[in-house]
């Protein structure tokens, strides 16, 4: 287990040391991001309703029942900028963008791809890695403000229509409004950062060490999703920790 | 095909390779027992074995993708590494070709000229091209992606690839296998066109008989990781070695 998180820790550092080389490959990071979008915009979409949604179901009952009913925006708005979209939006690019990752270079390396790119004297890191690695970057953050907005609107909607809540819109976002500051927002931001960059780094590593065919390829990408779930929720609660006195 | 009465130009351009104790081992198992070897610059050099004898795995330690257990492998006297197959342009065509899935046939052929920034775009374009009609290749091709092409294509296009980087040295791993005759033997005849034209160290493994004694200057046995036998192809077809007669004369002849 420590000789694999060595392993990782290289790769990362390797695809540091190529960012000279992100504008040369400007192209490869445009089509990795097209992908990303193109994968799972729809999805994160669905899911962020539906996960607004329920905050304000579940939530909103509860506090309508104690006279708090004004709050459900705050509640919402927070639960989902500082911990849902981030965590869920990181599962679903883990699922959907992170198996495809650990697939297809896992097939390069049984295809003998890589190993010609090597004979060419053509580094594998900054080649493959490194526009994977700035795509998801990029991408997760994106995707984390885009679930924000629509879990929101999801919350409201559900708040708004529910007899047993009925939350008014204005009286909905004008408590997220004074619940939620810029500094929540960037909670989720930087978490979801650094969540894409462990996604990244853990299903390209299980990629590049694929063995023994197409079986082989199957192992690597069972690996890299369920190793990049177990470490979203397990940096969440570090990076949680980490961030708690800076929310006071 | 006759390279016996061909021999190797003074005048080469390729490089000689070294082989000094080559150890490699997987776990417990010894897959290369201590392999010497001399390969000379410019010839056309076959490693021949049954399967499973190590011969893929010795081509990977030649250009330096795997290290071995102990020994060493010397191109030009020097040790095998990224600086040597820069300098030396060392060049593999891999049994599966080895092509970028993602790229066009062009991008695949011109790839090594445009990551080093060696040619500009349309220097590359116009080498690409002409390398593409040395191999024979239909107009066409170059736009195609490699998984609509057939096999023997593939390999064309992947010996395009490896011309484009003017190798010193080239290694062909299988480049026979799962190809009909009349593409394998067109294969066969380009390997050795290419390396008269080149005259580029040629190291060749198959367990195609008919192409290793077509196209070899001098061809090696491999099996339980050691040679076993090594001579020109008409020194090979005289050697006593009992289990190279049997994988010689191993024909499929109803009893």
């Amino acid at each position: 287990m420590f000789r694999e998180l060595g392993q990782m820790l290289w790769l990362l550092g390797s695809t540091v040391r190529g960012f000279p080389q992100v504008f040369r490959r400007r192209r490869a990071i445009g089509e990795q991001l097209f992908e990303i979008g193109n994968a799972s915009l729809f999805m994160a979409c669905l899911l962020s309703f539906f996960i607004g949604g329920v905050l304000a179901l579940q939530g909103g009952a509860v506090l309508v029942h104690r006279g708090l009913g004004s709050q459900v925006g705050g509640l919402v708005g927070l639960s989902m900028c500082k911990e849902l979209a981030p965590v869920m939006m990181a599962v679903l690019i883990a699922g959907r963008i992170g198996s495809a990752m650990a697939a297809e270079l896992g097939s390069m390396h049984v295809y003998q791809e890589v190993d010609a790119l090597r004979t060419m004297n053509i580094q594998p890191v900054p080649y493959l890695v490194l526009p994977r690695l700035i795509a998801i970057a990029l991408a997760l953050p994106a995707l984390v403000v885009f679930s924000n907005l629509v879990g929101w609107l999801g919350g409201a909607f559900i708040a708004s229509f529910n007899h047993d809540i009925a939350v008014p819109y204005s009286s909905f976002f004008a408590s997220l409004r004074e619940m939620v500051g810029v500094r929540d927002i960037l909670h989720g931001l930087l978490k979801s950062f650094v969540f894409a960059v462990a996604i990244g780094t853990v299903c390209c590593h299980h990629g590049l060490q694929t063995r023994g065919g197409p079986r082989g390829v199957g192992r690597s990408v069972t690996k890299a999703v369920t190793n990049s779930i177990v470490l979203i929720l397990l940096l969440d609660y570090i990076l949680t920790r980490i961030l708690l006195p800076f929310d006071a | 095909m006759n390279p016996d009465t061909n021999p190797v130009s003074p005048a080469v351009a390729g490089v000689p390779v070294t082989v000094r104790d080559l150890h490699l081992t997987y776990g417990k198992q010894e897959v290369l027992a201590g392999i010497d070897l001399e390969i000379r610059a410019g010839e056309v050099f076959v490693l021949m074995g049954p399967s499973g004898s190590g011969k893929s795995v010795f081509l990977r330690q030649l250009i330096g993708l795997e290290s071995p257990s102990s020994g060493q492998v010397l191109i030009q006297q020097e040790p095998v590494s990224d600086a040597i197959r820069d300098r030396y342009r060392l060049a593999m065509v891999f049994q599966s070709g080895g092509l970028l899935n993602s790229l066009t046939v062009a991008e695949n052929v011109g790839l090594y000229l445009a990551e080093h920034r060696l040619r500009k775009p349309d220097e590359i374009a116009q080498i690409v091209g002409d390398t593409l009609r040395r191999v024979q290749l239909p107009e066409g091709t170059a736009e195609k992606y490699p998984p609509e092409l057939s096999g023997g294509m593939r390999k064309r296009v992947a010996i395009a690839r490896a011309l484009t980087m003017e190798p010193q040295l080239i290694l062909f791993d299988e480049p026979t296998a799962e190809l009909d005759p009349l593409v394998a033997l067109a294969i066969g005849r380009e390997i050795l066109h290419l390396n008269q034209q080149t005259h580029a160290t040629t190291v060749v493994v198959t367990h195609d008989r008919e192409l290793a004694f077509g196209i070899a200057h001098r061809i090696a046995f491999l099996a339980d990781g050691r040679i076993q036998a090594i001579g020109t192809p008409a020194e090979i077809r005289a050697h006593p070695l009992p289990l190279l007669q049997q994988f010689l004369a191993a024909d499929f002849t109803p009893q």
